[in-house]
């Protein structure tokens, strides 16, 4: 069987269109969109065919230079890695034409090549089916993302970029020591030989790796903004760039990603040594995102800080570590990070018509579309507090649902549920001072074309499409959980990888 | 050997840590190199400490592990462009703003 090139392509494509676009910095920045955007289209696409082949349930593998595993670098596809693919793709373009439209990649060099790089991490980390490599490309999509949180430059931006990246290397460090206590104890760091090591190790041998499983777990929880880690989340996506926050909305996923990875395959379902911290930290970093988006003076700020809360309900639902919590978790985590990336753009957008006030939630000259995009504002929010008819509701649903039978059902619903309302007033707080309290006066910036509007209503009408799409999605993340939980199918199909 | 070895890591990591809780940019970043010496240190050892012993197989043993130094490798190139990062990053805000506070104020 001749191995599956495609499977290297989502990885080695905008590391391609990086270097060109690194070389075509001379030709101007009209080509370097052109190319840009041409490679973000392509790694769409490239992503539905590799979804649609994941889709049949077979787990691909590919082996670089033809080592087998464990020994080469492998990498492997199964459900859940084509759906972060997908999911990652559709908001890189995006936010990728939005940040063209307004010329946002015009305030300095390098945007284009860092935010193909930026996609070249994340691609990676959600194929890749080794440890180290996770590690490798934890770094190629942080540094190109520290690259573009301080693309404009400021002192606010560089002061919190400077806070992000200090955290961010505190936690490679941590990333490395657990990655050595792994080696030392098993000799391996693929994923799937991990797991067959550490099924056969002894109760005593049990406890440095216990050590590991929770260094991982902070550096993970690190990367999603798992509470008490989640401080530096707010400040670092209010004060980047609109395009780049809205990309940030899918760096959180990553975690969580890492985590759904991780620790149901590497360390069973029955001696899982983070499960039981992980629900009750989540719950709390879903109640403590919700308060600061009621705190939040600015429509990012706010919109930040629901990032961390959605990044709470999702990890709660993982915390169940139940086929039906990963498959409630899935759903939620393609319906927020989407919404999530469309809310960025739309307060981009906002901020830019409001003249000084930018996007601080005080009066301000009225906005001269104030009903296109308030319409698009309700559709985002609609969408993000959970209320039905759109997908949020949906996805809140199944998170809600996996928790029957489950001994945190109280806490579970009661948070969720409770947070809920907040996240009405807050919303409803933010859209009354944006559009209402407007200061008597002329609109001071000219109305947007269409064209600027439309990666921003693209990304945002996930809402009603998503909750259309409601079944197949849900048929989908119920079949990448159960291949997710069935440790041994991946282990024989990684460990028996064809030369 | 592994009583100095591991010695030596939990002074850097102590070191590192304590100056990197430190309030001034110059102190983090040294803190911070601290650190990944620790760490580059402690994932060699991943491998078990050895002397005398090669680590390509080429006749009789004993054999040292390859595989840590080749990811002890990547990690000293890895942490090496972040520091230099860093470093950049820390001027840059020292020029913006003045001081070179990890910590400041928004307005100050």
């Amino acid at each position: 069987m001749s191995p599956d090139h495609w499977l290297i392509a989502p990885v080695l494509l905008p590391f391609a269109a990086g270097i060109a676009l690194l070389a075509a910095g001379r030709l101007g920045l009209g080509f370097q969109r052109k190319l840009g955007l041409a490679a973000a289209a392509a790694g769409l696409a490239l992503a539905a065919k590799l979804l649609l082949a994941a889709s049949g349930g077979d787990i691909a593998t590919y082996a670089l230079g033809g080592w087998p595993a464990p020994f080469g670098i492998g990498l492997v596809l199964d459900r859940l890695g084509a759906l972060m693919l997908a999911v990652a793709a559709a908001i890189a373009l995006g936010a990728l034409a939005h940040a063209c439209t307004r010329g946002d990649d015009a305030h300095g060099a390098f945007f284009h090549p860092l935010f193909q790089f930026q996609l070249m991490g994340l691609n990676g980390a959600f194929l890749t089916g080794d440890l180290f490599n996770l590690f490798v490309f934890f770094e190629v999509l942080l540094i190109a993302s520290y690259g573009l949180q301080l693309h404009g430059g400021g002192a606010r931006r560089a002061r919190a970029g400077l806070r992000y990246v200090v955290l961010n290397l505190l936690g490679s460090a941590l990333f490395l020591i657990a990655l050595g206590t792994l080696y030392g104890i098993a000799g391996t760091l693929n994923l799937a030989d991990l797991a067959v090591r550490f099924a056969a190790l002894e109760a005593s041998q049990r406890i440095p790796l216990e050590a590991a499983a929770g260094l991982l777990l902070v550096v993970f929880g690190l990367k999603a903004a798992l509470a008490p880690l989640h401080l530096w989340l707010p400040e670092t996506y209010a004060r980047a760039p609109g395009a780049v926050a809205a990309l940030f909305a899918v760096m959180t996923k990553v975690g969580a990603y890492a985590i759904l990875r991780v620790f149901p395959l590497g360390f069973g379902p029955d001696a899982n040594p983070v499960a039981p911290w992980l629900l009750p930290l989540a719950l709390a970093t879903h109640a403590l995102g919700v308060i600061g988006a009621l705190a939040a003076a600015e429509l990012r700020r706010l919109l930040a800080w629901l990032v961390v809360a959605s990044v709470g309900t999702l990890l709660a639902a993982v915390g169940l570590f139940s086929e039906a919590g990963i498959a409630a978790a899935l759903v939620y985590l393609v319906h927020s990070s989407l919404i999530a990336a469309g809310l960025f753009l739309l307060a981009d957008l906002l901020g830019g018509q409001r003249g000084p006030a930018g996007d601080a939630l005080h009066p301000a000259p009225p906005l001269a579309q104030a009903s296109r995009l308030g319409a698009l504002f309700v559709l985002g929010a609609v969408a993000v507090a959970g209320l039905p008819p759109l997908s949020g509701f949906t996805g809140k649903l199944l998170v809600l649902q996996a928790f029957e039978g489950s001994p945190a059902l109280a806490w579970g619903w009661g948070i969720l549920l409770g947070a809920s309302i907040v996240v009405v007033i807050a919303l409803a707080r933010a859209g009354s001072a944006l559009f209402w309290h407007t200061e008597a006066a002329p609109p001071v910036a000219p109305p947007l074309p269409w064209r600027a509007c439309t990666p921003t209503a693209a990304l945002l009408a996930a809402g009603p499409l998503l909750a259309l799409a409601a079944a197949p999605l849900a048929d989908y993340a119920q079949a990448a959980a159960r291949q997710l939980l069935d440790a041994p199918a991946y282990v024989d199909a990684v460990l028996a990888t064809p030369r | 050997m592994e009583m100095l070895f591991s010695l030596t890591v939990g002074v850097l990591s102590a070191c590192g840590v304590f100056l990197v809780l430190r309030a001034r940019t110059f102190a983090v970043v040294l803190g911070l190199t601290l650190l990944s010496y620790a760490v580059n240190l402690f994932l060699f050892a991943a491998g078990r400490l050895a002397s005398g012993a090669a680590p390509i197989i080429r006749g009789p043993g004993p054999y040292a592990d390859p595989l840590p130094q080749a990811l002890v490798l990547t990690a000293i190139v890895i942490g090496f462009g972040m520091t230099a990062f860093l470093v950049v990053l820390a001027l840059r805000l020292r020029a913006e703003t003045g001081h070179d506070h990890v910590d400041a104020r928004e307005d100050a």
